[in-house]
């Protein structure tokens, strides 16, 4: 517009690096990398995928052998050589010691990641709880199992499936501090703020505004939790003991577990067992599989409800 | 607001305050701002301030600020960058307790009370005076939900009261017709100008006394800063308005009074926000008594 009151404009107006048209010299070698990069990328991709893909194809292909009904409820067989039987006491010594875990570990674990977010700050004690649950992290599941057998099972005298929630809940709970307290660090302050200025009171707001938010993270990370400490073996070998049949009640009693199943069966030299622990091990990641559906699905619900989407 | 506060006080419009009564160290160079010529009227002050700083951590982000705020006034802050508009209009709601390390010295009453001393519940002083913010920070949760949170939170849970209330505050805030059929669906699905107002309707659903407003524009077209600019006239005869604009036309536009801050070296060479000129907005604008404001509001400096 104002381009007509400038009489001495320049005669031919040239742009500032030269044609926006390819070089033509570096097509070539660039196009090759580019395509290099792209292959190693697929390949890359390719090569994780792999072990997953094989994993969950061989477990279920030998899984599919002997899993039935019978097999997920009938009681243990006496002999490893016997091939009647199923693992019915192992799927319900996993769920009972699993859920038992994580109903301590997950409360307890975002009540914490609660507190180091929203009160802890930059003190002291808010470091040192951080430090010592990094450290927890890093605490090898049989010296978790070893921890609990010398401090509770020893001490009560008795192998119980809550020995065994124990033991999986220390497991779990830094894995859920942790994510937790990432979660809640990705709300925005902006929101925090909304609800204070509306006169709010702190704990008011983590609870209908913090929370929610970060519902989803949270549940998606506990949901790791509780997934890799339904598959532990080795906190449950000195805590839960063994049993033939299948043993409901978490604080009486010995109970025993799908992966000690595994562990037991795949190492016995008969054919049978260590079809039961093929069983076993599909079964284990059905129940994984499924735990994290459902609880996903209650995740979106609930987070719709709070969030009034339609 | 519940009782009257004992020590209402009261000034004239011709009562200077010239803002830089400041700490010993910093330099008082100013001239006494313009006379105003407004007649005289009683005001009813709702915040008074008096040598206000405020730190964070051991760095002072504004100094000297001396101003008192009326009633059923709009009172605009504007200033450059970093002169700490936004920290003085976040001390007035104790919303600096939020943030660590941030301290506020000096004093600032509230209705003749002091904001914050011991007694006070912050809690308290954010249901009467609220604030809406530079982003709109609707939350995730239904347009009804979002007004009803703070009449909620003060304990109102019959429905047919909370709706008459949603809707009353939607309508204040010039919401209520794009919405009213949408009330289930999530705030989030607002455009930025019906998301701010509805941050608005929040902040009104809770009845307040004061309504901080922190650039509530910035973020907003021209066509949604007009409807926002309008809703703040309509509120100002039953609420007293601040506002932190960077938008010096906003200010002249919608307020009755302005503050001109500005960012200076001090001693130490650091840049501390001060208070430079306090008065009636047509005189800030007209015949500004210090260099400096004209200096900015004629865009040779900010």
């Amino acid at each position: 517009m104002t381009a007509t009151v400038v009489p001495p404009a320049p005669p031919t107006p040239r742009s500032p690096s030269g044609s926006i048209l390819r070089p033509r010299k570096a097509t070539g070698w660039r196009r090759f990398k580019s395509g290099l990069a792209s292959v190693l990328f697929v390949l890359a991709f390719v090569a994780a995928a792999i072990p997953l893909i094989a994993l969950v194809y061989y477990v279920t292909r030998e899984g599919l052998k002997v899993f039935s009904w019978e097999f997920l409820t009938t009681e243990l067989p006496f002999s490893q050589r016997s091939v009647d039987g199923g693992i019915g006491p192992a799927v319900v010594g996993t769920i009972v010691i699993t859920v038992g875990a994580t109903l301590m570990a997950v409360p307890l674990g975002v009540l914490g990641g609660i507190y180091l977010n929203e009160y802890a700050g930059k003190s002291k004690f808010g470091a040192l709880v951080r430090f010592l649950s990094e450290i927890l992290t890093g605490v090898p599941s049989i010296v978790m199992g070893l921890f609990i057998y010398t401090f509770w099972v020893l001490r009560v005298k008795e192998q119980t499936g809550f020995a065994g929630s124990l033991a999986l809940a220390c497991l779990m709970l830094p894995v859920v501090i942790r994510t937790s307290e990432e979660m809640l660090k990705l709300v925005p302050h902006e929101l925090r703020e909304g609800s204070l200025a509306l006169g709010s009171r702190k704990s008011r707001t983590i609870r209908t505004v913090v929370l929610p938010h970060a519902a989803p993270g949270i549940v998606s990370g506990s949901l790791l939790a509780v997934a890799r400490a339904a598959g532990e073996t080795a906190p449950l070998l000195f805590t839960i003991g063994a049993t033939q049949t299948a043993n409901w009640n978490l604080f009486e009693g010995t109970n025993t577990a799908l992966s000690v199943q595994i562990f037991g069966n795949a190492n016995s030299p008969y054919i049978p067992a260590q079809e039961r622990a093929f069983g076993a091990a599909f079964t284990l990641i059905l129940i994984v599989f499924v735990a994290t559906a459902l609880a996903r699905i209650v995740t979106v619900v609930y987070t719709r409800r709070v969030s009034g989407k339609s | 607001m519940t009782t009257e506060p004992p020590m209402t006080t009261t000034l004239t419009p011709d009562t200077t305050i010239d803002g830089v009564a400041t700490l010993p160290p910093t330099e008082v160079d100013q001239p006494p701002a313009a006379e105003s010529e407004v007649p005289e009227q009683e005001r009813e002050v709702v915040f008074r301030l008096s040598e206000v700083e405020v730190f964070y951590g051991a760095a002072r982000a504004v100094t000297g600020v001396d101003l008192d705020i009326a009633r059923n006034e709009i009172t605009a802050f504007i200033g450059p960058s970093g002169c700490g508009k936004t920290t003085v209009i976040r001390s007035l709601n104790r919303m600096h307790d939020l943030t660590p390390g941030a301290r506020v010295m000096g004093t600032i009453t509230y209705h003749g009370e002091n904001l914050y001393s011991g007694k006070v519940d912050p809690a308290e002083v954010r249901r009467r005076i609220g604030m809406v913010f530079q982003k709109p920070n609707p939350f995730p949760k239904s347009i009804y939900d979002n007004i009803a949170y703070g009449p909620r939170i003060n304990g109102t849970r019959k429905r047919s009261q909370l709706d008459d209330i949603v809707e009353h505050a939607l309508t204040r805030a010039a919401l209520w017709g794009e919405v009213k059929d949408k009330l289930k669906s999530s705030a989030l699905g607002l455009s930025g100008g019906q998301a701010q107002r509805l941050c608005i309707a929040r902040a009104l659903a809770v009845d307040p006394d004061v309504l901080l407003m922190d650039e509530p524009c910035s973020a907003l077209d021209p066509i949604a800063t007009a409807r926002i600019e309008d809703l703040m006239h309509e509120l100002k005869d039953n609420l007293t308005i601040v506002i932190v604009t960077h938008n010096m036309q906003q200010a002249a536009r919608v307020s009755d009074r302005t503050a001109f801050y500005t960012a200076e070296p001090d001693e130490e060479g650091r840049r501390v926000g001060k208070l430079v000129e306090y008065d009636v907005t047509e005189t800030i604008f007209t015949k500004p008594g210090d260099p400096r404001t004209e200096g900015y509001i004629t865009g040779r400096f900010g």
